[in-house]
């Protein structure tokens, strides 16, 4: 008996060694260990002997099964893993395909160039206000100090809807707004659309859009107008953008300003963007006009302002290059999907 | 405004470079639009004398002429200017030689053009005679006789002698942009004047003494009398006899076409040279014309016929400013002379007019005639009465320096109440107030004296009087400026107010940020599209003639019909947005505006000011292979979760005519209704010629500004576990998910937690007419574990009560 144990592992061991996959392995253990295996036929088979024998062989063939055993599981255990590792080999994919997505929607170009110059303003104390598209012609010009013969209010230049009601010019009478309806202190910015009787080329736009800012309080002055601009360009515009003021006329504003930025092309060298001068104007400004704050009831010896106001697209073709106007508005995806 | 630098060199000293002048004027305010330095695209153009003409062999229209260029032989040069002449002086360039050009029939070409020799029909041509036009004269500028042919230089010259130096064509031409409140800049002497306060200099004013005056009076001749003294301040006549009309000299020419005015004659140069040097328009009258020798100012009759001298018939109304002699009108006045009275080539004596008009009649009168002058456009701004006797003078001074003509003694001047200058008190620390720092009196003085006002101390104030060119200043504050202006703006320091003020964000700016996040995350591109359209675009969403949208609020000057009214719903824009973009291959797209539309009916809180009712509107559209109507709708049921605007009732609308009867609904929240979606209308997308369909929305965003809820607020997480039924139904099409959805939430009651519905299938699978759909149910109690069978049975109530009310057939899973 011993010997035919012998004879058994040793069969069962140059099987198990030629076994070449999980099956082949299963099916060992069912012939030498399952309930009709041969190891099992053998240990079944010790009841004939006598005690002595039976325990010698008994302790042999329990060492023989459990040797088989760990071997047996050994094996399979490695088939298992190789078979885990070909499955997932299977399942390979080429990385460089593309990635899936909803990509997002982009904000309009304009809606980006005013959120950024509400933002610095925002930063420096400014509130926004807002104000109807379609306004008084008192508003837009009369409590603007605007002269009752001003060529602005011509119809060659200025949208009626009557006689008193206008499509406003500029954002401006927000300003007019606010002074009538808040005490200073006040700090303001006014984004919104604009109309003028412009023919759309690449530099005009019937409508077009304004950032205004007001601020009133006691002891402003135009050096502090000077302070906030400045600010706001180097945000805008890095913190090497140099700025300069020159002297202008507005009727709503006494001092007037015009402020250029250095060209942020060339540095300020000259070139093409600022027709050689090394500056580029950027928006008009000043101090609030005594008569304009008279309008809001305003203690003009108590209270001083000052007052800007910008265009939106000039901003936003001077920032991203955009080299006509009229693009804003036509609403081509393609357009608008490049400032995502 | 052009002045050219050798001008304003005759009033006031100009020591500095160029640019070193420009940069101060302009930081000064004066600010400059370009400056042209007219030499620098010349090179090596000579003054040539013709010496012979010959004809060209081989064509009609081509002269070869042997022109004396100061080189031992003449040069061959072949030209078809009609004008040329033997013995004539003309500009000349040669094989090499750069003019500032263009070329006949060819564009202008930045820093000239070289010229080369060649051939002209088979004969050598050695360079070319030039007219004003290659020498880079405007053609508004050229004299009408060299219009159409070379220029034949006036005078005698040195042959071979350098055209740019000898004739100064290198004059630098700065164009300065006078600002409407400076209308005193709009002349030579203005523009000296600031130059002459920013370099601290003098400004000498022109002569205008006459050495040579006849005995005559020029009142003998004339008489003035002003009807309407409150639409003529000033008349000032003054009579040169023995005129002999003829060219002006080249220098005054130059001048003249330098600032942008073409040269006449010299009678109507020197009036034109006076304008420009002053800002005062100045008239002649030919006086064999002035009948009665009697100049009266007074207003037109009512239908008077006039014809002015452009040899056009207007006719005037009653509050039009004429001058009028002793029979009729003679001129418009301000605005233009009459064809009767003008200078002839055969005019012997003339009224030289320097008046002052009333700056709103002449921009009436110009106004109601259609007719602008370069002296209407003057007027309008306003000029300085004090102006009008100088003017005359020197009008006066030149005729006689250039010898075309004899003046008269004395002037006519009626000058009822001269303008008296009017001195304004200041206050130094108004001044430091204003504009950020102190400055001493001596410094506010200095700065004041240097634009020639005079000051005086009074009462710790400065009294200022400014000249009276200086209609500009009237107030305190006006001062302020001229002294920041002349201290420079860049020599004001930094600062930043000391207020201390918060920027707040207005709920409105909140919900409309917030909106546009979420469309984003949707992929929904913002656009943005003009506020004024055409009353036809909403036509072509089909809506009808009484439909609310179609009362406009209307433009009375549009630019045209496709501009001429607010816009009261945003889809026509939309639709035409995705149109150019299908036009340019664009395949799918998301898009949406929240934009203002304008309701002609007031309202509430502007009713008092007569202005329209703008409401915000957002419009959403989609469009390509994966969308319909669902995504839409998804996309709005996002937005308006994140706003917590809800629970949303989306019902069914078929009367909608810009949308699919059968796909269209009304979105509305607790019974307000917000908008309507839906598939346009097959007939719209076909007018608007959309090859595939487009998904639109429009929402009345103010009310959703009413219905948001952007509180959050923490709610215990669920401490008891849930318990999860999932069934399908099978169900006709009439069956609604939303019918069965209700009739779910009905039946299980307060135990149940969610229904959501995760499948809807057609097919095979389901008889034809019906559908399954899938719900996934979850119960859960606040205060206890679920048994399985409580649940069991809440669970077969709603499917016993959707059998009966239904005939939901259950489906096996």
């Amino acid at each position: 008996m011993i010997e035919k144990l012998k004879q058994t592992m040793e069969q069962a061991g140059k099987e198990m060694d030629e076994a070449a996959s999980l099956a082949e392995a299963e099916a060992l253990r069912v012939r030498y260990l399952g309930k009709k295996g041969v190891v099992t036929e053998i240990l079944r088979g010790m009841g004939k002997l006598d005690p002595e024998e039976r325990k010698t062989l008994g302790q042999a063939a329990n060492a023989a099964r459990g040797e088989l055993e760990e071997r047996l599981n050994a094996k399979m255990e490695a088939f298992r893993l190789q078979e885990k590792q070909a499955g997932l080999a299977s399942q390979t994919i080429d990385v460089t395909e593309p990635g899936i997505a909803m990509p997002p929607g982009a904000r309009h170009v304009l809606s980006i160039a005013t959120d950024e110059i509400i933002r610095v303003f925002a930063g420096m104390g400014f509130s926004v206000s807002e104000g109807p598209e379609v306004d008084t012609v008192f508003n837009n010009f009369d409590a603007l100090n605007a002269p009752k013969n001003h060529p602005s209010r011509d119809m060659t230049d200025t949208f009626y809807i009557s006689d008193d009601v206008l499509l406003r010019t500029q954002t401006s009478p927000v300003q007019i707004r606010t002074l009538l309806s808040q005490k200073p202190p006040i700090k303001i910015i006014a984004p919104g659309r604009c109309f003028r009787c412009d023919t759309p080329d690449a530099t005009h736009s019937p409508m077009f859009q304004q950032v205004e800012g007001l601020a009133v309080d006691e002891g402003i002055a135009m050096s502090d107008l000077k302070g906030v601009l400045d600010r706001f360009a180097k945000s805008l515009f890095g913190s090497d953008a140099r700025t300069r003021f020159r002297p202008h006329h507005f009727p709503f504003t006494e001092p007037s300003a015009e402020m250029d930025v250095s060209c942020f092309k060339c540095g300020g060298a000259g070139c093409r963007v600022c027709k050689d001068t090394g500056w580029i104007e950027i928006l008009g400004c000043g101090m609030v006009h005594p008569n304009v704050l008279a309008v809001g009831g305003v203690d003009t010896e108590r209270y001083t302002g000052f007052a800007f106001g910008m265009g939106v697209e000039r901003i936003a073709m001077l920032k991203y290059e955009i080299d006509d106007i009229r693009l804003m508005y036509e609403n081509d995806i393609r357009f608008i999907r490049q400032f995502l | 405004m052009l002045v050219p630098v050798s001008w304003l060199k005759a009033y006031t000293e100009l020591d500095v470079p160029m640019d070193v002048f420009c940069e101060r004027m302009v930081m000064s305010g004066s600010n400059i639009e370009a400056v042209e330095e007219k030499g620098a695209e010349f090179e090596n153009v000579r003054i040539g004398r013709v010496l012979r003409v010959e004809p060209h062999p081989n064509a009609d229209r081509l002269v070869v002429v042997y022109v004396d260029v100061g080189t031992d032989e003449p040069v061959q040069i072949c030209t078809g200017a009609p004008n040329v002449v033997e013995g004539a002086f003309v500009p000349v360039a040669l094989d090499g030689s750069r003019i500032p050009g263009p070329l006949h029939g060819q564009e202008k070409v930045e820093g000239g053009v070289v010229l080369k020799a060649g051939e002209l029909r088979g004969v050598l041509s050695n360079g070319m005679l030039c007219d004003f036009s290659e020498l880079g004269f405007a053609d508004s500028v050229i004299p009408v006789k060299y219009r159409d042919g070379i220029w034949i230089i006036d005078g005698e010259y040195e042959p071979g002698s350098d055209l740019v130096k000898t004739l100064g064509l290198d004059e630098t031409v700065i164009e300065f942009e006078i600002t409407p409140n400076r209308p005193d800049c709009l002349s030579m002497v203005g523009m000296a004047r600031e130059a002459a306060a920013v370099f601290g200099h003098r400004l000498r004013m022109p002569e205008t003494d006459c050495v040579r005056v006849s005995d005559e009076l020029s009142s003998d001749h004339i008489k003035i009398s002003i009807e309407n003294p409150e639409l003529c301040r000033r008349y000032a006549g003054r009579v040169v006899k023995d005129v002999r009309i003829g060219a002006s000299p080249w220098w005054l020419q130059h001048r003249l076409m330098s600032a942008g005015m073409r040269p006449i004659n010299n009678i109507v140069d020197i009036t034109n040279y006076v304008m420009l040097e002053y800002g005062q328009p100045i008239h002649a009258f030919d006086l064999r014309h002035i009948r009665g020798g009697e100049i009266r100012v007074s207003t037109a009759a009512n239908g008077e016929k006039f014809t002015t001298l452009d040899g056009q018939e207007r006719t005037m109304t009653g509050d039009m400013l004429m001058i009028r002699d002793a029979e009729g009108s003679i001129a418009i006045a301000g605005v233009m002379g009459g064809l009767d009275s003008e200078i002839r080539s055969d005019t012997s004596t003339i009224l030289v007019e320097s008046a002052n008009f009333s700056g709103d009649s002449v921009r009436q009168t110009s106004k109601k005639l259609g007719l602008r002058t370069e002296a209407s456009s003057r007027f309008e701004k306003g000029i300085d009465p004090n102006l009008a006797g100088q003017a005359c003078d020197r009008v006066c001074h030149l005729i006689e320096q250039l010898g075309a003509g004899t003046v008269l003694s004395g002037t006519v001047d009626v000058y009822p109440s001269p303008r008296l200058p009017v001195p304004c008190d200041i206050r130094p620390e108004r001044i430091a107030r204003i504009i950020g720092i102190d400055l001493s009196e001596e410094e506010i003085e200095s700065y004041l004296n240097a634009l020639e006002m005079t000051t005086e101390h009074a009462d710790g104030k400065l009294r200022v009087t400014p000249p009276t060119v200086r209609q500009d200043l009237t107030a305190e504050i006006d001062y302020v400026e001229e002294v920041a202006r002349m201290h420079g703006y860049d020599r004001l320091p930094m600062t930043m107010p000391k207020s201390n003020v918060e920027s707040l964000r207005t709920q409105r700016q909140m919900i409309r940020d917030e909106a546009k996040t979420v469309l984003a995350g949707q992929g929904v591109n913002e656009i943005q599209t003009y506020s004024f359209v055409s009353p036809k675009s909403v036509d072509r969403i089909g809506l009808a003639p009484e439909d609310p949208a179609k009362r406009f609020v209307q433009l009375l000057n549009p630019l045209g019909e496709d501009t001429s009214v607010m816009r009261t719903v945003l889809l026509p824009n939309m639709l035409d947005v995705f149109v150019r973009n299908t036009s340019r291959s664009v395949e799918a797209m998301r898009a949406y505006e929240l934009g203002n539309t304008f309701l002609s009916e007031a309202s509430a809180e502007a009713s008092d000011s007569g202005l329209p009712c703008e409401r915000e509107s957002l419009c959403i559209a989609v469009f390509g292979e994966d969308e319909s109507f669902f995504t839409l709708k998804g996309i709005i049921e996002q937005v308006l979760a994140v706003l917590g605007v809800g629970p949303l009732d989306f019902e069914a609308e078929s009367r909608a005519a810009a949308y699919h009867p059968g796909r269209c609904a009304r979105i509305s929240c607790g019974g307000k209704l917000l908008g309507l979606m839906g598939q346009v209308n097959p007939a719209v997308q076909e007018t608007y010629d959309l090859a595939r369909p487009v998904y639109a929305a429009e929402l009345s965003f103010e009310d959703v500004y009413c219905l948001v809820d952007l509180e959050k607020k923490y709610r215990p997480l669920p401490k008891y576990p849930a318990m999860k039924r999932d069934f399908a139904l099978v169900v006709t099409e009439e069956v609604r998910v939303a019918d069965i959805e209700r009739e779910i939430r009905a039946q299980a009651g307060e135990l149940l937690e969610s229904v959501q519905l995760f499948d809807i299938y057609r097919g095979g699978q389901v008889p034809k007419g019906s559908k399954s759909i899938a719900f996934s149910l979850t119960y859960r109690a606040g205060d206890r574990t679920l048994k399985e069978a409580e649940v069991n049975e809440i669970n077969e109530r709603v499917l016993t009560a959707l059998k009966q009310k239904h005939r939901a057939v259950l489906r096996e899973m």
